[in-house]
């Protein structure tokens, strides 16, 4: 099927529900609206509203439900609208999901996949542009899989629902109608956890994910006409994250650029470099440099400052240049 | 009530208080760190756990519902195991005591998180509901207290609008730790809370075994029969302070306790069955010393049981042996 991420997810997720009767959605809007995104559009009329639940507005009550659920053998996957939406549910994800399987000694589990939408560059202003991840990276018992492309989100989806632990899976809104490409119609499955390297290169190793991994492959495909070769990491997967791939690839470029929206300070690249420093340090010709997401609450309304709380292909590619010459 | 059923609350009325009395020596000797009391919930749980259906119903409680999950047929042993923590504890020795987890006898692992369990009861109804059970309920329980959370009102609106099948049962000991009902709420009746969710409430005396049968039986029966789900507060008292951790005399009155104790649900509840002529005094005596008996086993067998090994702190966070990096 020829799809992009929007299409992936639902194309995905209608794949699921017809193959397995314990799954269920639930969300706010999921139903007659068919997601604000349209990702469960006619789901309803297909599915029918005990299996396309349209819920209160009611975020924690949403993912205490899909828990019960969850424990009781159903395998829902619950919605929150926006990402920036998720901490009324905080409690129920990190104290409830997160430990169910932990603190009854596997007694009960919850296999539950939480889809949200997030990132920014959307004019979203405070509210609908955040990134989580660094919030949920920090928990034992939870995953987390932020895939960019439509082949990754079909098959992370995949393997998302199949997985008997509480997943997080985000979905990065600039990502969805971003890119349309050929993807394999069966229910294939990428394992959780595994990094795929989207270019391939010999002078600096890029880790990113999401939206910014598009934007890494811009900057990296102009600095080839430089003769500078950059080799871009997909992570795909946030916790548990792909050490291997990175540390091979380190061991091939010595050069360490990260890259993501979210916030530096105590981030996902805070996590790679303490890793790739006690791990690989005698590898590094150049120290590692982290281009993040501005230390600032939130993402401002105006282009002006929607653009400067986002990082440019631009930027990336001087940064990817410095550090090549560093 | 059948005279069977009346002797069947006695008997379960004994056991939890004399499990109760244990525990608190236990933790005076220094055997154990932490004892957590119901005095003065045991007609609450008597009635409520006799009109659960064993096979059939779930049963979401709380941490103070001991006589709830003894009633609902969790073994004796294992309440002591968990109370030393030991190996064979239904939570592996990871939980407080009374923190179990028996999915076959529909008895749902909790967290310590007042009210984050009353969504799961949702979870577990609506899952019932999805599969068409007709016939099975879930009973959820707390306290007071737990009526203050947000987590709680969301459950409840949640539970109304799909009209699950889950009874909402309050034991209402006036107390949330230290603080009274008057600092928790404007009312005096927990039940008139249900009228804001669309949902039937009713007030029980909480110290009268029988009623609260009736009450909980027939919001159960309504439950499985389709009916939607109930809000069932049944008032009560604590008589011990909130866990052997707390001083009650640094914001209650010892007379305020003294004129509840003059209305203990035992002394009371034995007293009406022999004046029924259901019970003589020599056959409750017998009952206690067998009683006793029983308790004493199980504690010394539990007691000898091997703790859990160092190794298991690793077990059962995810289903396979996933670490942070792979
Ligand atoms: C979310 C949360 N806040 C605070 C506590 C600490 N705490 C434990 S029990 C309790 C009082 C609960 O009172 P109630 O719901 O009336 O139950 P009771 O102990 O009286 O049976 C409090 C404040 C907690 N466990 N969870
Ligand atoms: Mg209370």
């Amino acid at each position: 099927m020829n799809v992009n991420n929007v299409e992936a997810v639902r194309a995905t997720l209608h794949d699921a529900l017809t193959r397995d009767e314990r799954i269920v959605i639930l969300g706010e809007d999921v139903g007659a609206r068919g997601n604000v995104f349209l990702i469960t559009k006619d789901f309803l009329q297909e599915f029918g509203p005990q299996r396309i639940v349209d819920t209160p507005l009611s975020e924690s009550a949403i993912i205490g439900v899909a828990v019960g659920m969850a424990m009781d053998g159903l395998r829902p996957i619950a919605e929150i609208q926006f990402a920036d939406f998720i901490f009324p549910a905080f409690n129920q994800i990190v104290g409830e999901a997160a430990k169910t399987r932990y603190r009854s000694n596997g007694d009960y589990t919850c296999p539950l996949v939480i889809r949200t939408p997030y990132g920014g560059g959307v004019r979203g202003a405070l509210s609908h542009s955040i990134s989580i991840e660094a919030l949920f990276y920090h928990v034992p018992g939870l995953k987390i899989v932020a895939p960019a492309f439509p082949a990754d989100v079909r098959g992370l989806l995949n393997a998302a629902i199949a997985d008997p632990d509480p997943i997080l899976f985000l979905e990065h809104k600039k990502t969805y109608r971003l890119a349309r490409t050929d993807i394999a119609d069966e229910a294939y499955t990428i394992p959780i956890g595994q990094a795929d390297i989207k270019r391939s290169g010999t002078d600096l190793t890029v880790v990113s994910y999401g939206y910014f991994v598009h934007l890494a492959l811009e900057a990296a495909a102009k600095l080839s006409s430089e003769d500078i070769s950059v080799e871009v990491i997909d992570l795909r997967s946030i916790r548990p994250m792909d050490k291997t791939t990175i540390l091979q690839s380190l061991s091939k470029t010595h050069r360490l650029l990260i890259i993501h929206e979210d916030h530096a300070f105590g981030g996902i690249g805070a996590e790679i470099a303490a890793m790739v420093a006690s791990e690989a340090l005698f590898e590094l010709d150049a120290p590692i440099r982290r281009l993040c997401g501005p230390d600032v609450p939130a993402m401002g309304y105006a282009h002006a400052l929607e653009d400067a709380y986002m990082i440019s292909s631009e930027q990336m590619a001087t940064a990817m240049r410095e550090m090549v010459q560093f | 009530m059948k005279a069977s059923e009346q002797r069947e609350l006695l008997r379960r009325m004994l056991l939890h208080r004399q499990i109760d009395t244990r525990a608190f020596q236990l933790n005076r000797q220094g055997r154990i760190p932490f004892a957590l009391g119901g005095e003065g919930h045991e007609a609450a749980q008597a009635g409520a756990s006799l009109a659960f259906m064993r096979g059939q119903d779930v049963l979401v409680p709380y941490y103070r519902d001991l006589g709830l999950a003894l009633g609902i047929g969790l073994p004796v042993i294992d309440v002591f195991t968990s109370l030393f923590a030991k190996k064979a504890d239904t939570s592996g020795g990871r939980q407080f005591p009374s923190h179990f987890s028996n999915k076959a006898l529909g008895l749902v692992s909790i967290s310590s998180i007042i009210a984050a369990h009353v969504a799961h009861a949702v979870g577990f109804g609506l899952a019932m509901q999805y599969r068409k059970e007709r016939g099975r309920a879930v009973l959820c329980s707390f306290g007071d207290g737990a009526t203050s959370q947000g987590e709680w009102h969301e459950a409840l609106n949640f539970a109304a609008v799909m009209q699950a099948p889950v009874v909402f049962f309050c034991q209402n000991n006036g107390w949330a730790i230290s603080v009274p009902q008057s600092k928790q709420m404007r009312i005096n009746d927990i039940a008139d809370r249900a009228i804001g969710y669309g949902m039937p409430g009713s007030t029980v005396d909480g110290f009268d075994p029988i009623a609260v049968y009736d009450a909980v039986h027939a919001a159960l029966e309504r439950a499985r029969n389709g009916g939607g789900p109930s809000l069932i507060e049944a008032k009560c008292y604590r008589f011990l302070p909130h866990t052997s951790d707390d001083d009650d005399r640094t914001y209650r009155q010892p007379e305020e306790v003294e004129t509840q104790r003059t209305r203990d649900p035992l002394p009371t509840f034995e007293r009406q069955l022999i004046e029924k002529q259901i019970y003589s005094t020599d056959e409750i005596a017998l009952l206690k010393a067998e009683l006793y008996e029983h308790i004493d086993q199980a504690l010394e067998e539990a007691a000898a049981l091997e703790n859990p090994s160092a190794d298991s702190l690793t077990t059962n966070v995810y289903a396979g042996t996933e670490k942070a990096w792979l």
